[in-house]
């Protein structure tokens, strides 16, 4: 029950440092409340029992992603420049987001508890997971054995994905030097 | 079932809507490319929130075999997350480099500024 009530504090957190990164105009402080965030979900992952992702969260969310941001603010401008948007467009916006969140909010009345045993992703595919993937892969960890035996072929999109990802921030800024020099 | 029981099974999905809202609300209102950037990235926050909250099982443990535990948690959300965080930063890095040579093209990144750009 603590640990609930701990998770609860952290998300509410999250929520406020979200309201702040609306609010702020300065970047820098954008980037480091993005790391922070990524930090307090990697926490909220680790107390409910999500160890792989937290440390996934902690080293990839608030490590790279924070350099990869504080790089392109060095390299491009630290301050958002004045809000010009008309308010008709503002309160759209928030009409939008508001409509959108409701709609989820109305869809999350059907879900399970949380924590529920019986809910149904941990009853189909999962609980087989559970019971024979120590002995048909020999690894005591069980994501690591999905993720790197069962579920082979999406580790195998991933890496295409980050690859294109990598060849694609080169083409683009490869060019943008010899441009420079 | 009581309310309270149903305030409390429900207040984290609720928490991961609440950052989607925010999350969507900043792509849509702010014209400056890095903050959108940073707007969804609390989107992506939220749903990532919202699986790993799926996954959790009352009374288990994380899902590395130990000789007390009884309930594992469910490890199935777990590897899709993790694959989603990794892709995640993969796109924002890609977001990023093209907003450095907007940057360069452009002189700015505020969404206004490059529309007047392309009009004049």
């Amino acid at each position: 029950m603590t640990d609930e009530f701990s998770i609860f504090g952290l998300v509410l957190l999250l929520i406020v440092l979200a309201l702040a990164v609306v609010r702020l105009t300065s970047l820098l402080a954008v980037a480091i409340l993005a790391g922070a965030m990524s930090f307090i979900l990697a926490a909220v992952y680790t107390l409910l029992d999500a160890v792989d992702v937290a440390f996934t969260e902690a080293v990839v969310g608030a490590g790279i992603s924070l350099a990869l941001m504080l790089a392109a603010i060095s390299l491009t401008t630290r301050e958002e420049a004045p809000w010009r948007r008309r308010p008709a467009e503002r309160i759209l916006a928030l009409l939008v987001s508001l409509v959108s969140g409701a709609g989820l909010l109305y869809a999350t009345l059907d879900m399970p508890l949380l924590g529920d045993p019986t809910a149904p992703a941990t009853l189909h595919v999962a609980a087989r997971y559970i019971a024979e993937s120590p002995a048909s892969t020999g690894v005591p960890n069980m994501v690591t054995a999905i993720l790197a035996s069962y579920r082979g072929f999406d580790t195998l999109g991933e890496v295409a994905v980050i690859f294109t990802a990598g060849v694609g921030v080169i083409a683009l800024l490869r060019h943008w030097r010899e441009d420079r020099a | 079932m009581n309310a309270v029981e149903f305030v409390m099974g429900h207040a984290l999905q609720w928490g991961s809507v609440a950052l989607l809202m925010i999350g969507l609300y900043i792509v849509m209102t702010r014209g400056n490319l890095i903050k959108k950037v940073a707007g969804l990235n609390i989107f992506q926050g939220g749903v990532f929130l919202f699986y790993i909250s799926i996954a959790n099982v009352r009374d288990g443990t994380a899902p590395i075999v130990h000789e007390d535990a009884v309930l594992y948690s469910n490890p199935l959300p777990h590897v899709l997350i993790l694959t989603a965080i990794v892709v995640a930063v993969a796109t924002t890095s890609l977001a990023l480099a093209l907003i450095v040579r907007i940057r360069e093209s452009y002189g700015s990144i505020e969404e206004d500024e490059m529309a007047e750009a392309d009009m004049g």
